[in-house]
């Protein structure tokens, strides 16, 4: 009955912590190498987001009349920025989901990992893919006419507050991929919420363009906050509620849905 | 079931009372199983039998309802850490990442094993190697053949040198021709000593590669032992033939009505006539060449064979391995297999 008198293996929290980290990396490389592996996942986070900037700069703008400083392309581009980062999730959700078919989950709870590394690798990678994507149409936005009016500090601080943003709906998505389970059901699934989030919110028009009804839903959203918010620290102007109700809506989306995207993993089978 | 045996040495899987239940489906109903190490056990089940909850308890993926479940001497409940220390997983798909080569596949997982790069390397190599992969290992795995997955996905499991591994229907979906590739490869991880759990699906697989095997069905198991105690349970051989005129099927049968044991069976769409004849085996054939003569009918393919899994799983359950679907419902009588035809059938010449 040796092994049973053995202890069980326990390690220090230091060396979890250490292990934890390097797991994640791990799977974060893991990730980032499959995404640049496969030339046609990059065409689409990068070019879809680059249609929308010239398809709304070019062909809806002109029938947009906005009121901010540089015209619809300024009014534009932290609304492309946001929706952009929120498409991103759809990448999330469905890898997820995938891999869970698949049995890599599976393989991988299986392992001596750490318990936390398959969600926060996933989320590590999907943020680092998030920026590059965010910066890629800066620079296109720039091509195009955009300049950031506020000083590069609020630049930077916008840049930063899209990426927490995309990260929060990373953690929804995460949650529906791992619960649903199934890739096309997933897909489905992510439209049905993120286009209304992002359509009928401030990133393409103006909120009063809305008939009232709307305008009820579109004004009490967190997208709206957080494009408003991106939208002052980009172009000035005062950001008034619109921050703290940001940063509410944010740590209200992690506080619930980190917590069921942890559960769900567990669960998944 | 003792713990420890006579020895004192304890078995590298041990399961007692295991249940588990979803909902109202009772998936496993209280099973027993000990493996002692370096030895292969065959857990042999049609689909929905509680295989595949069996093997996601034992690798602490789903937790049990009821009963204890220790590997290696840890429980997988409550030391589930240290188990996945000694355990290695290969399940019914492939669970690699496709997009990345055999080698960056192997190579990730040892670096989640916490092995230094150089290891990382030599191990992986020393896999690709092993498994026949040397040649692919720097293509995508997209570009591999079902086997090649499978074999890559298999040696994902070993990075860790498990002490026990747990191979969910690992030839399921494969091919005829890289079924016996990966047969050879297990056979090959028995020899070396580690200690294998094996579910499948085919009959012919648990008799090739399992040193013990447990039938289970509806989350009990049914029967216990070696492929050869199992066999003789149905009780010794089967003469069989092939009748080619469908007419004379009666007269076959009563030619032989009096050399077997039990009731002769035929089959009247297939033509094939079959009859137990216990330990008599080759004068009972003689008997039935002289009978078969004699009655004037023309047969094909008579031939005194030793009972098949197939026959013993008919036996002990009343319905074939393959018939039952994941939901439970049957699919009738004509999806039987014939899983023994290749191994013991001894023609009369």
């Amino acid at each position: 009955m040796t092994a049973i008198a053995q202890p069980a293996w326990a390690p220090g929290l230091a060396h979890r912590i250490r292990w934890g980290v390097s797991d994640t990396l791990t799977l974060t490389r893991r990730s980032l190498l499959v995404w640049l592996r496969v030339p046609a996942y990059l065409m689409f986070t990068v070019i879809q987001p680059v249609m929308f900037v010239l398809l709304f700069r070019y062909v809806f703008g002109g029938a947009i009349p906005v009121d901010v400083p540089g015209g619809y392309v300024n009014f534009l581009l932290p609304g492309i920025i946001a929706q952009t980062a929120a498409f991103a999730t759809f990448g999330t959700a469905i890898v997820l989901a995938q891999e869970l078919k698949k049995g890599v989950i599976d393989r991988l709870k299986s392992m001596p990992i750490a318990r936390s590394a398959v969600l926060t690798g996933r989320l590590v990678a999907d943020t680092g893919r998030m920026l590059i994507t965010i910066l890629i149409i800066i620079g296109v936005g720039y091509l195009v006419g955009f300049r950031f009016l506020n000083g590069f500090g609020p630049a930077v601080a916008m840049v930063v507050l899209a990426t927490v943003f995309g990260v929060s709906f990373a953690c929804i998505a995460a949650y529906t991929g791992l619960a649903i389970g199934d890739e096309e059901s997933v897909q489905a699934f992510g439209m049905i919420w993120l286009f209304p989030l992002t359509f009928v919110s401030s990133a393409f028009v103006p909120i009063q363009t809305m008939p009232g009804w709307l305008q009820a839903f579109a004004n009490h959203q967190p997208v709206t906050y957080v494009v408003n918010t991106m939208r002052a620290l980009a172009l000035g102007g005062p950001i008034g509620d619109n921050l703290w109700k940001s940063v509410a809506w944010l740590a209200g989306i992690f506080v619930v849905f980190v917590p069921l995207a942890v559960r769900a993993y567990r669960r998944a089978s | 079931m003792a713990y420890v045996n006579g020895v004192g040495e304890q078995p590298a899987i041990f399961v007692e009372g295991l249940t588990k239940s979803f909902g109202e489906v009772r998936a496993l109903r209280g099973i027993d199983l000990s493996v002692p190490r370096g030895t292969v056990l065959g857990v042999l089940g049609p689909n929905g039998a509680g295989k595949t909850t069996a093997v996601r308890i034992l690798t602490t993926l789903l937790l049990p309802d009821g009963g204890r479940a220790m590997v290696e001497g840890h429980d997988v409940v409550r030391e589930a850490a240290v188990v996945r220390r000694s355990i290695g997983l290969a399940g019914q798909s492939a669970a690699i990442q496709e997009e990345l080569t055999g080698r960056e596949n192997l190579e990730i997982i040892g670096r989640l094993y916490h092995l230094r790069r150089p290891e990382t390397r030599s191990r992986a190599d020393e896999l690709l190697e092993q498994f026949g992969l040397a040649d692919a290992a720097d293509r995508t795995a997209k570009t591999y053949s079902g086997g090649m997955q499978r074999r890559l996905d298999l040696a994902a499991s070993l990075v860790g040198r498990p002490r026990v591994l747990f191979l969910d229907e690992p030839t399921t979906g494969l091919d005829p021709r890289a079924r016996l590739g990966m047969w050879d490869v297990i056979r090959s991880l028995a020899a070396e000593g580690t200690t294998l759990l094996l579910t499948t699906q085919y009959l012919d697989e648990a008799d090739e590669l399992a040193d013990e095997i447990v039938v289970i069905d509806h989350g009990l198991v049914i029967a216990a032992g070696t492929a050869e105690e199992l066999k003789n349970r149905i009780g010794g051989d089967v003469i069989e033939f092939t009748v080619p005129d469908r007419s004379r099927i009666p007269d076959a049968v009563r030619a032989i009505a009096l050399i077997g044991e039990g009731e002769p069976h035929a089959d009247q769409e297939t033509g094939v006539v079959g009859v137990g004849v216990g330990g008599r085996g080759s004068d009972a054939l003689i008997e039935a060449v002289r009978g078969l003569d004699a009655a004037g009918v023309v047969t094909r393919g008579l031939a005194l064979r030793r009972p098949s899994l197939d026959d013993v799983f008919m036996a002990l359950t009343g319905h074939a391995a393959e018939e039952e679907q994941q939901n439970g419902r049957r699919r009738g009588a004509r999806g039987r297999r014939r899983a023994g035809d290749k191994e013991t059938a001894r023609t009369a010449s």
